[in-house]
C-alpha cells in the first residue's frame, strides 16, 4: 500500500475547475444599461433608505452619542461640590483619583466576578445550548422559551427573589443545613451571591448565541473526526469547540461586559466587601458627589469594553 | 469513455488477489430500525485491494452498511469482520477503516492542509513524516499548493478530492466511499471517476463504494453487489450484472445511460432441447419464439410461464424485406411504434405482436451509416438476436408460476460471488469473459 510514494513523483498541476458565474456571456451588458434611468432611481433609493434609517440616528446621537461626550468632558472638569457638580478649569485630576492604588481591588474585584459569571454561563449555557439546539426535537422552542421567558421579567425583581432565596432562612441555605453547610446569616453579602446572582442575570445572553452556534454545527463532522481516529474528548477539543467558537466569545462578551458595569446586583446582593466597579461609579453620582471620578471611572470602564470588542476575534464577528 | 461496459477500464485493471482472506466480510448482518428492517441477513466478501461498489436504489440499506463497517452504527446480528478480526462493537475511531462522505464534511475551521493532516495526529508521526504524508496525499489528488486554503474557497470536485486525501492518508486497510460524487454535476462527476480509478490502482487500498449510480458502478468497480430492500440480489463483476442479471430486479435496475434497462419478455416454456450445457429452451412470446441457453441445473416444465431479459444492443431488427434473423436466432415478430434518433445510434421502440399488454422492447442499432440511408424499408417487423444474449430470469415468488425450484438463483455466474458465508474464496473479477464478448 506504498503506492503514494510513487505518485508524489512529478509536480501536477491542478486541473482548473469551472468556478460558477465566471466569465458570465452577458456581464458586459450591465453596466451600459444602468446608465440614466436606472441610476437615477438608485440614487433615489438610497435617499429614501437614508431616510429610513434618520429616527435611529437622532435617536442614538441624543441619547447615546451626546451623553458619551457630556460624561467624557466632565471627567476633564473639576468637582463641584454646590449646584453645578462640576466646574472648570479642567483638569486630570479625576483619572489620577481613578488610577489611585486605592482603585486597584474593587477593580481585580470587578473583574473576578464577571469572569467567574462569564465562565458559570458557559459551564451551564454549553450543555443547555447543546442540547436544545440537537436533541429537544420538537420540544426545542418550549425549551428556548423556558431559558428566555425568566427575562422578561426585571432584572430588579429577580435580584430580590434571589435575595430572598438566599437569606438565612431562605431555601438555599436550608438546603445547606441538611448537610452541614448552611452559613449564619446566609449566603447574602458574600462574593457567592454576587456571582449567583450575575449568572442568574445574564444566562440567557450566553444561551442565546451558543444557541445559533450549536444549531448550525454540522453533526456529520462528529463521525468525520470519530472516524480519523479521534475519541470524544479529542474530537470535542479539536472539532466541537472550535466550531462553535464564535458563539463561546459571543455570549462570553455578551455576559462580561453587562456584568462588568451591573452595580444592581453587587448592591442588593453583596455587602460592602462585594463594591464593584459599577457601584463605585453609582456613588459618585449618587452619594459621593464626585462627577468628574465618576465619569473617569465610566470613562475607563468603557474604554476596556471597547478593548475587548475590538480584540473578540474574526470569527466571533460571524455571530456579534 | 467508452460507455460499453466491456470496455471500461475498470476491466483493465489488474485482478486484485483474493487468495488471502477477504478485506472485509459481512456475515448475516442485520439492521432494524423501528420502523423497517434496513439490512436483513446480509453476507459479502470484499477481496484485498479491490475497487467493490455497493448498487441499490434509494432505501436499498447501502448506506446503513457502509456506516456499520465504519463503525457508525452496529448491526442487530451477524457479523463485520476487517481482515479477519470480528470489528462488531469496536467504535469508529478504532477501526482501520476511512470515509469519504458524500457532504465531504471537511473541518471548515482548519485548512486544507489541517484536514489531511487531522487524521495523522493520533499516529505519533514525527514532524518530518507527517509533512511529508501531508504532502504525499495532497499529490495525490492534484491539490499541492492548495494547503494553506479553507475549505470553502475551494469548489465542489476541489472539496472531494480533499475528503478523499484526507481518508486516505491514514492508510486505512479499507476506504469507504458514500456515494461520493453525489453531489457533483455531470461534467466534474465523469471527471472525478477517472480520479478515483487512477487513485485506487496507485494506492492500491480496498476500496467499498456505495452508489445509487448504476454506470458509476459499472465503471468503476471490480466487482459489485446489487442490493435490494437490504438483501444482496446478485454480486459479480460489472460484465456479470449487466450481461447475465439473475433477477427481473438487476436486469431492469442495472443500465448503462445510452441503452437503458433490459428488456424483459414475458412467454410460456414450449420445448426445452438438449441437454447438460447444449440445453436450449424455447420460450413463446406473443406470436414468436425466444431462444435461451438452460443454465444447468435448472430444470424447466412446458408450459411453465417464465421471463427473460435481452440488451437492447443484443437484439437486431429486421424488416420485411430482410431473410429474417438466422435458424437457431430468437425471433419475435414487432410491430414498430418510435424511433428516436441519439446520434451514434438509434432507438427503437417496436410492440410484441400478439401480446399487446407487454411492455414495447427497446432495440438499439448503431448509426454506422448516414441518417437516410438506412432504415429497413417499411420498418422492422421482426427482432431477432443469439440465444447466449437471452437471460433466462429466476422465478420470482409471487408471480404465480408455482414452480419456483429453490435453486433457482444459483446460476453458475453468481457462484462467483456466492454471498452464503462458509463458501471457499473465489478469485475475484475471474468469471469467464470469454462467454461474454
Amino acid at each position: 500500500m506504498d503506492g503514494v510514494t510513487r505518485a508524489s513523483g512529478g509536480p501536477r498541476r491542478p486541473r482548473p475547475e469551472p468556478t460558477s458565474g465566471a466569465g458570465r456571456p452577458g456581464g458586459a451588458a450591465r453596466p451600459a444599461r444602468s446608465r440614466g434611468r436606472g441610476r437615477a432611481r438608485a440614487h433615489g433609493r438610497s435617499l429614501a433608505g437614508w431616510a429610513a434609517l434618520a429616527p435611529a440616528g437622532l435617536w442614538l446621537g441624543a441619547f447615546f452619542v451626546v451623553p458619551v461626550a457630556l460624561v467624557a468632558q466632565y471627567s476633564f472638569a473639576t468637582r463641584d461640590l454646590g449646584i453645578a457638580r462640576v466646574v472648570l478649569p479642567w483638569t486630570l485630576d479625576a483619572y489620577r483619583l481613578a488610577v489611585d492604588p486605592a482603585v486597584l481591588p474593587i477593580f481585580w474585584r470587578t473583574a473576578a466576578y464577571s469572569l467567574s459569571a462569564t465562565l458559570a454561563c458557559l459551564v451551564i449555557g454549553l450543555p443547555l445550548a447543546w442540547f436544545v439546539a440537537r436533541h429537544a426535537g420538537r420540544w426545542r422552542l418550549v425549551l428556548l422559551g423556558a431559558v428566555l421567558v425568566p427575562f422578561w421579567a426585571s432584572h430588579l425583581a429577580r435580584i430580590y427573589a434571589w435575595k430572598a432565596l438566599l437569606a438565612e432562612d431562605g431555601p438555599v441555605n436550608r438546603v445547606l443545613g441538611l448537610v452541614g453547610l448552611d452559613r449564619p446569616g446566609g449566603l447574602l453579602l458574600t462574593d457567592v451571591a454576587v456571582v449567583v446572582g450575575l449568572t442568574y442575570g445574564y444566562l440567557p445572553f450566553m444561551v442565546l448565541p451558543l444557541y445559533v452556534v450549536c444549531r448550525r454545527f454540522d453533526p456529520r463532522l462528529l463521525e468525520a473526526s470519530q472516524d480519523l481516529g479521534h475519541g470524544r474528548l479529542g474530537t470535542f477539543v479539536r472539532v466541537v469547540l472550535p466550531g462553535l467558537a464564535p458563539g463561546v466569545v459571543a455570549g462570553s462578551l455578551l455576559v462580561l461586559v453587562p456584568s462588568v458595569g451591573d452595580f444592581v446586583t453587587p448592591a442588593l446582593l453583596g455587602g460592602v466587601n462585594q463594591l464593584t466597579f459599577g457601584s463605585v461609579i453609582d456613588d459618585q453620582f449618587r452619594g459621593g458627589n464626585n462627577w468628574p471620578l465618576g465619569s473617569a471611572l465610566a470613562v475607563l470602564l468603557l474604554a476596556a469594553v471597547a478593548v475587548l470588542w475590538v480584540a473578540r476575534g474574526r470569527r466571533a464577528r460571524e455571530v456579534l | 469513455m467508452s460507455e460499453d461496459p466491456r470496455e471500461t477500464p475498470a476491466l483493465d485493471h489488474r485482478v486484485p488477489d483474493a487468495s488471502g482472506p477477504p478485506a472485509v466480510e459481512l456475515r448475516g448482518v442485520t439492521r432494524t430500525y423501528t420502523d423497517q428492517v434496513a439490512v436483513r441477513d446480509l453476507s459479502l466478501r470484499v477481496g484485498e485491494g479491490e475497487f467493490f461498489s455497493v448498487l441499490g436504489p434509494s432505501g436499498s440499506g447501502k448506506t446503513t452498511l457502509l456506516r456499520m463497517v465504519a463503525g457508525f452504527e452496529d448491526p442487530d446480528g451477524g457479523a463485520i469482520l476487517l481482515g479477519g478480526r470480528d470489528v462488531v462493537g469496536v467504535p469508529a475511531h478504532r477501526r482501520d477503516v476511512n470515509t469519504v462522505f458524500q457532504s465531504y464534511a471537511l473541518f471548515p475551521h482548519l485548512s486544507v492542509w489541517d484536514n489531511v493532516a487531522y487524521g495523522l495526529r493520533r499516529l505519533g508521526l514525527r514532524r518530518a513524516e507527517l509533512r511529508a504524508r501531508v504532502g504525499d496525499y495532497l499529490d495525490l489528488v492534484q491539490l499541492a499548493g492548495y494547503g494553506r486554503r479553507r475549505p470553502h474557497q475551494l469548489s465542489g470536485g476541489q472539496q472531494q478530492r480533499v475528503a478523499i486525501a484526507r481518508a486516505l492518508a491514514r492508510r486505512p486497510r479499507v476506504l469507504l466511499l458514500d456515494e461520493p460524487l453525489a453531489a457533483l454535476d455531470a461534467q466534474l462527476r465523469a471527471q472525478l471517476r477517472v480520479e478515483l480509478t487512477r487513485i485506487q490502482r496507485e494506492v492500491g487500498t480496498t476500496f467499498l463504494y456505495v452508489t445509487h449510480d448504476q454506470e458509476e458502478a459499472l465503471v468503476l468497480s471490480h466487482r459489485l453487489a446489487v442490493l435490494r430492500a437490504g438483501r444482496v440480489e446478485q454480486v459479480g463483476t460489472p460484465a456479470d450484472v449487466y450481461e447475465r442479471p439473475v433477477s427481473r430486479f438487476v436486469a431492469e435496475f442495472i443500465r448503462s445511460s445510452t441503452t437503458g434497462g433490459s428488456n424483459v419478455l414475458e412467454g410460456t416454456v414450449r420445448t426445452v432441447t438438449g441437454a447438460g450445457n447444449a440445453a436450449l429452451v424455447e420460450v413463446s412470446v406473443g406470436e414468436g419464439a425466444v431462444l435461451a441457453e438452460l443454465p444447468p441445473g435448472r430444470a424447466l416444465r412446458r408450459g411453465q410461464p417464465v421471463a427473460v431479459a435481452v440488451r437492447p444492443e443484443k437484439a437486431r431488427l429486421y424488416s420485411a424485406e430482410d431473410d429474417g434473423p438466422p435458424p437457431g436466432w430468437s425471433r419475435v415478430p414487432v410491430r414498430p411504434r418510435d424511433t428516436v434518433y441519439t446520434g451514434a445510434a438509434t432507438e427503437h421502440l417496436v410492440e410484441v405482436v400478439g401480446d399487446p399488454g407487454a411492455t414495447p422492447l427497446t432495440v438499439f442499432t448503431q448509426n454506422t451509416r448516414r441518417a437516410g440511408e438506412t432504415g429497413p424499408g417499411g420498418g422492422p417487423v421482426l427482432v431477432g438476436w443469439e440465444p447466449r444474449f437471452s437471460v433466462l430470469l429466476a422465478d420470482e415468488p409471487g408471480r404465480g408460476d408455482g414452480g419456483a425450484e429453490p435453486g433457482g438463483r444459483a446460476r453458475p455466474t453468481a457462484a462467483d460471488g456466492d454471498p452464503t458465508p462458509g463458501s471457499a474464496p473465489t478469485p475475484v473479477g475471474a468469471t469467464s469473459r470469454a462467454d461474454v464478448s
